[in-house]
């Protein structure tokens, strides 16, 4: 019954392209949404139940597209030992920075990760004899899955959408695990959990690097699919599009990020009509949310409606 | 090599001269309200742009200059009025948010207001270049520097002097103490963003003539200017200005010796490194954990 949320949304994934077949907005930005879901559910791991802001986050998903797309492309890689790669070097590097970054708080954690994220964007930029500099990197093969070929929109609706389901699932799971009670703690009150014998650093690296590696592996799928990368894609502004996917949706909850991620994938879909006003509207948006509902949309929604069944059910109860 | 040193310092002094102005903004809103204002970047855009306008509508340059800088100060009000004060009890995450939501609404309204173009301001006072040994600087160089000077000793008289500087300060040591003593605290918050804004202000159109303004010049430049802030230790105005300074030789130095594509990177690595080692910032206290 715990999972009830995620067998509904299962299945919503699974009837969407059987109710909508060949639909632009189910099979081709839908997979958009999937992937930006795969980010924002990994952000909010560490952004919603750590605690930890990171303004850097499109960096991990860029070295993870990256080094798919330069492996396969310039030497010819097999794009699974490609992506395993890219999963190892994002490993290392958040390994490496993870706890000197998160040492930091507030503002200051706010500036080591935009930092970060910049550098990253920079050297994607500016190492054009392997990344292709600003023109970006064209002709990365796409995947093959035990002599599958996923090649058509559907196919990779249903690649991305299971990898997708798979970092729900995996969200729901650990939060509710012992590791993510101690991190739902080290959010509470450091004082009070390590008092309990939690290791606090410890855990926050290793949501610190949990999510980078989803981001990576995001990445790396986000490369093959659409067979061409820049580092556009990976800039500071992505990196504050997936924090506001986390905060729209509302932090610390999957379904949050979940919502939010959608929200934002099919906003500027629809935004394409205000044209110049584009920019205006979505500012203005992000503004108005934090502003009036700072719990997001969607956990002040639930709890709004929430009460609502639970009052029903109780009433039920009551009767017989 | 000498020539060379002498020419990056004075490029250097003058776009830190740039960062210290935005950075001492940045400084100034977080003294009084604990938020960092992403949307700093974006005064310096508005303040440039608008003196550019008001300069083609044939006004007069300094009424222009002036113009521009209440423009800006106008807007630093809008925002601290129907933007921050609304949400006075909002977490660090939300603020940063807000302010992120405010740049992105501002470089908007920029976009609608003045399109993509890319526009230039005719100097202060002439393009006749200057020569320093055999380095060269124009008029407009010792502007930005003179300028730059000038309004951060007038901020410091503002706080070390005045009356409303120095409830200002109260206000940013304890609001509730400060309210209590008959400070009107959401007065000297508006202010705060009003002196803020106008110094962004004023840092756009002083560097105007040198480089080029777009709607989206705002957004390196606030981002530089909230790492000159960091640099000097958040909550220390002069401080930040120091930061600037030294942000400004980095990246103008690590350009000309070292590489100019990754000059921006070399002051991001110079600023993670000090944020790992001095957490608080140069001049600040440390407030970090240790993990």
């Amino acid at each position: 019954m715990r999972l009830a949320g995620f067998y509904l949304f299962a299945a919503l994934v699974a009837l969407l392209p059987v109710v909508f077949p060949d639909n632009y907005y189910v099979t081709v930005v839908g997979v958009t949404a999937f992937f930006n879901i795969m980010l924002a559910v990994g952000l909010n791991l560490l952004m919603g139940y750590a605690g930890q802001i990171s303004l850097g986050h499109a960096a991990f998903f860029g070295i993870g597209a990256y080094v798919s797309a330069v492996t396969t492309v310039r030497y010819g890689w097999n794009p699974w030992v490609a992506m395993a790669a890219g999963l190892v070097l994002v490993w290392l590097i958040a390994n490496l920075i993870a706890r000197p970054i998160l040492r930091l708080k507030g503002h200051y954690l706010a500036m080591a990760t935009l930092g970060f994220g910049i550098i990253i964007h920079i050297v994607l930029v500016q190492a054009d004899a392997f990344t292709g500099g600003p023109d970006g990197l064209s002709g990365i093969p796409g995947l093959v899955l035990f002599g599958w070929h996923v090649d058509s929109d559907l196919r990779w609706y249903v690649v991305a959408g299971a990898v997708m389901l798979l970092y729900v699932w995996l969200s729901l799971n650990i939060i509710d695990s012992r590791e993510g009670r101690a991190l739902r703690a080290v959010h509470g009150s450091e004082v009070a959990a390590s008092t309990l014998g939690i290791d606090i650093s410890g855990t926050k690296v290793r949501v610190f690097v949990l999510s980078a590696l989803m981001a990576s592996l995001t990445g790396s799928l986000f490369a093959h699919q659409q067979a061409f990368v820049s580092p556009d894609s990976f800039s500071f502004f992505f990196s504050i599009e997936l924090v506001t996917m986390v905060v729209l949706g509302g932090l610390a909850s999957t379904f949050g990020a979940v919502f939010g991620a959608v929200i934002l994938t099919f906003l500027p879909e629809f935004l394409v009509v205000f044209e110049d006003f584009q920019m205006l509207i979505y500012g203005a948006i992000l503004m108005l949310i934090m502003i009036f509902l700072p719990r997001g949309l969607f956990v002040t929604m639930a709890d709004r409606i929430g009460p609502m069944f639970a009052g029903y059910f109780r009433q039920g109860i009551r009767e017989t | 090599m000498l020539d060379q040193l002498i020419q990056f310092l004075i490029t250097g002094i003058t776009v830190g001269a740039a960062y210290a102005l935005v950075g001492l903004g940045f400084a100034i809103i977080y003294n009084a309200s604990d938020v960092v204002n992403f949307a700093q970047g974006e005064f310096v855009m508005i303040g440039a742009m608008s003196a550019i306008s008001l300069i083609d509508m044939g006004i007069p340059y300094g009424v222009a200059l002036a113009a521009a800088v209440a423009i800006t100060v106008c807007v630093g009000l809008a925002l601290e009025k129907f933007a921050i004060e609304q949400a006075r009890d909002a977490t660090v995450v939300s603020t940063i948010i807000i302010t992120i939501g405010a740049s992105i609404f501002l470089r908007g309204m920029a976009l609608i207001v003045w399109g993509k173009d890319i526009y230039a301001m005719p100097p202060f006072s002439g393009e006749k270049p200057i020569h320093v040994g055999n380095a060269t600087m124009l008029p407009q160089n010792i502007w930005v520097m003179a300028g730059t000077a000038a309004s951060v000793l007038l901020v410091r008289y503002f706080f070390n002097r005045t009356a409303t500087g120095k409830a200002i300060l109260a206000c940013s040591y304890n609001m509730k103490a400060a309210s209590l003593v008959g400070i009107n605290v959401r007065k000297m918050l508006l202010i705060s963003y009003g002196l803020s804004a106008g110094l962004g202000a004023l840092a756009g159109i002083l560097i105007a003539p040198i480089t080029y303004i777009t709607y989206d010049s705002g957004v390196m430049l606030g981002l530089k200017g909230f790492s000159a802030a960091i640099l000097g230790g958040m909550g220390n105005p002069m401080g930040a200005v120091a930061g600037g300074m030294l942000l400004g030789l980095l990246e103008c130095i690590g350009a000309g010796f070292i590489s100019s594509g990754y000059k921006d990177a070399i002051a991001f690595v110079v600023i993670l490194m000090v944020l790992f080692f001095r957490p608080g910032g140069l001049f600040g206290s440390a407030q970090a954990e240790r993990v």
